[in-house]
Order: structure tokens, then sequence, then C-alpha cells
């Protein structure tokens, strides 16, 4: 009972701090909106050839701006000393980073599953693939802020651990861009897209119960 | 458990740091309703033991014990620790951070509005951290001691950026807590006056 009240107490302090920085949230929504509405830009109003690429856009797009804002999740813990006093606490590290992680996704994952549909419909993607479109998303993002954590984990002590962070984390976003972007793709040419979705789930069952450990324990070693 | 009972115990522990040794084979034990109060000048590990007593750093050699058995959960539960920096969030009111203090931990007696009074912060609870000024920061890390349920108090420099007031009420809430049967590690620049508790002191230099 006591666990799971730190774990809620840590989302809620997560979200309202979030509310209450919206400046720094808004900051990867609107990335992901820019990036996505500069691509008919760049390569011209083609709608045969932005329907065709926009599978690939939008999951570029979202990985770019879920990397973007994960610096945030521990860093100002780690300037202020909260994330010692997180560390001190006699519940297990894992389950309030796992809250601690939540609390991001809700507030960087979920506007870009929202705004999605919109852009998706502005490349002109069709209604099949858009539903599709948003089952990976809703299955990848989460992995994206997951696996993320055990990257920023390691890196938030070092004063500027920006380009390793990627260098880390970007091998393991590949596999989910991967698998998301090409069920997007076989949805839209009709195709059975089933093994692509059930790799994801996989991947956010297996993210969801192993990831809030290494993270942990790189924390630790972060503060030491 | 029993107040008396308890027992920190420090065996052989040695700190490098850097390839200099800040201090080696250093074994102390204190019980409750005691306080130790480690001096030492700057650089001479002082921080670095109240880290190690909190776990955020490994020993080079040497044990620590709480109550005879090794520092787990049992520990932390009983264990406040309040360092250079306030831990406190900036963009939330006195009162929030309080309440995520207390829902990491296990809440105590006093509640939330009593400890404010304690620490001279009442009032003040709908505030913004950001626009409290340094010692009423400090005030309320030193609140987090008090809404806690807690044996073991490591406070490192709890001093800092207090007036004379604050340095009085950090005395008497020490007191307090020490004649309750806790007890207190700490550094501190400053003369500690406390009323009939001697504290043992380690000297690290």
């Amino acid at each position: 009972m006591a666990l799971l009240r730190a774990f809620i107490a840590i989302i809620r302090r997560d979200l309202i701090l979030a509310f209450r920085r919206r400046a720094e949230m808004l900051n990867p929504i609107l990335f992901f909106i820019i990036v996505v509405t500069l691509f008919p830009l760049g390569v011209g109003a083609q709608p045969q050839l932005l329907q065709s690429i926009a599978p690939g856009i939008i999951w570029v797009s979202a990985l770019l701006a879920a990397m973007l804002s994960l610096d945030g999740l521990f860093r100002s813990d780690f300037d202020d000393g909260s994330l010692e006093q997180l560390l001190l606490s006699p519940h297990p590290t894992s389950i309030l980073i796992l809250g601690k992680i939540i609390a991001h996704w809700l507030v960087t994952g979920l506007p870009l599953i929202l705004v999605a549909p919109l852009l998706a419909e502005f490349l002109g993607m069709h209604t099949d693939a858009l539903i599709i479109l948003l089952k990976t998303l809703i299955l990848g993002t989460p992995v994206l802020s997951l696996v993320g954590a055990i990257g920023v984990a390691l890196t938030v002590g070092l004063r500027r651990g920006g380009m390793i962070l990627s260098l880390l984390v970007l091998p393991l976003y590949v596999p989910v861009l991967i698998f998301a972007s090409n069920a997007v793709e076989m949805a839209s040419g009709g195709l059975p897209v089933d093994a692509q979705i059930n790799i994801l789930l996989a991947m956010l069952c297996l993210a969801l119960v192993l990831a809030p450990l290494p993270a942990s324990a790189a924390l630790k070693m972060s503060v030491s | 458990m029993k107040n008396e009972h308890i027992s920190l115990q420090v065996e052989a522990l040695s700190c490098i740091r850097d390839d200099r040794v800040l201090f080696k084979q250093l074994s102390f034990e204190i019980k409750g309703k005691q306080v130790l109060l480690l001096e030492g000048k700057n650089g001479s590990g002082k921080t670095s033991l109240l880290r190690i007593l909190c776990g955020f750093r490994e020993p080079d050699s040497g044990e620590i014990y709480w109550c005879g058995n090794l520092l787990d959960n049992q520990y932390y539960a009983q264990m406040v620790y309040i360092g250079h920096r306030d831990g406190v969030k900036d963009e939330l009111t006195v009162q929030e951070n309080l309440l995520v203090s207390t829902a990491l931990g296990f809440a105590s007696q006093t509640s939330i509005s009593q400890a404010l009074k304690k620490v001279d912060l009442q009032g003040h609870d709908e505030v913004l951290v950001q626009s409290l000024s340094a010692g009423q920061k400090r005030r309320l890390s030193l609140a987090r001691l008090l809404i806690t349920d807690n044996k073991l108090w490591i406070l490192d420099e709890p001093f800092t950026s207090l007036d004379k007031d604050g340095i009085a009420v950090v005395e008497a809430l020490m007191t307090e807590h020490v004649n309750r049967g806790g007890m207190v590690v700490l550094t501190s620049h400053h003369d500690v006056q406390l009323h009939d508790i001697k504290p043992q002191i380690i000297n690290l230099s």
C-alpha cells in the first residue's frame, strides 16, 4: 500500500512539475509537428510520394522528438538533490523510477499520439494505415521512454552527456523504428501486420519489466 | 524495535579518492541518544563519509552495520539525509514538496503543518519554493526530518545559510530528537550547542 502511494505520488509530482514548466513540455511536440510539416515543403507537394514516405517521416520525427525530451527525465532531480532523496527511499527504486518514466511518457509520448492522426491526414495517409500508425505509436513510444531512461540514467552525471546519450540510445531505438514504420507501410498496402504489432508488444513488455532495473542501478552509480 | 537497541556501527572503513587516502581503518559506533560530530578541514572527507553512510558511495574497504545487519531497507526506512543540496523542487509549493517526502518514506506522528511551525515556516504552505530565500529553503528541507518516521539523522552542514534563530531551531530539533532516543551524525563548521548532550567528536584531518 505504501509502495503504491509512493508510486502515485511520484507520477503526480512529475505531472505537476511538467504542467508548471509548460514551455519545456511543449518543446518535443512542437519539434514533431514542425519536422513533419517541413517535409512536404522540402520534397515538393507530390501526394503519391508523400503518401509513400509518410510512415517513415512520422516515425523518425517521433523518435527524434522522444530523444530530444529524454534529458529532462532526471536532469533537474539530479541537479537539486531530489534524486538522492528518491534513492534513499525504503521503497524499491526501480518502481519509483518506473513512476517517473510513466509520467515522462504521459507528458512527451502521449501528445505525439494525439497529434499524429492530424499529421497523417496532412500527408495523405489512408485510414487503415492510420489505425496501424496509432497502434504502433501506442506500443512504441513507451518503449522509447523506457529504453531512453537507461541511457539518461547512465549519462546524467556527466556535464555534457548529450552526445553520448544519443550514441547509447539510438541503436536501441532502431528496432522499434524498423518494425513500427514497416507495419504502417505494409498496412497502407493492405497487407497483414500482426507479426510486427506482436513484436512491438513483446518489446514493450520486455522494456516495461527490464528497463527500470538497470536504470535505477545506473542512477545509483551516477550520484556516487 | 526499542530505541535503546538501535546502533550504527562502522568497522575499518577506508575511503580513497583520486589516489588520496581520505581516511582509513575508521571505526566507531553510535547508539540511540548519541550525537556524532565529524570535524575536519575542507576536503578531509566529511561529506564522503556521510555519503558512504547513505550508501551513495561504496567504501574502499570496511563495513557498515545498522543494528547488526548490513544496510538494507530497514535502515533506509529509519534514516534521513540532508545534504548540501536541499532536495526540494522549486516549482512545487512547500506543502507539495513535503507530501512527496512523506509518500517516499513512512509518515510520522507529526503533521506537515506542525513540522512547518517547528521550523518557523507556518503560513508558507501554498508558497512556491522558488520564491523562498536560501535560508527558508534550508528550513523546508529540515522539516523533512520531522514528517517521516526515523531514527537516524545524517546532516551535512545543516547550518548553512541559516540565521541565528534558524541555528537555534535546528539545535532544538536535534536535542528533542536525541532525547526521544534518536541519533544524529553531522558535520559542521559551527560550534554545536546541545543542552546537556555531549557529542562524540571524530576529527578526520
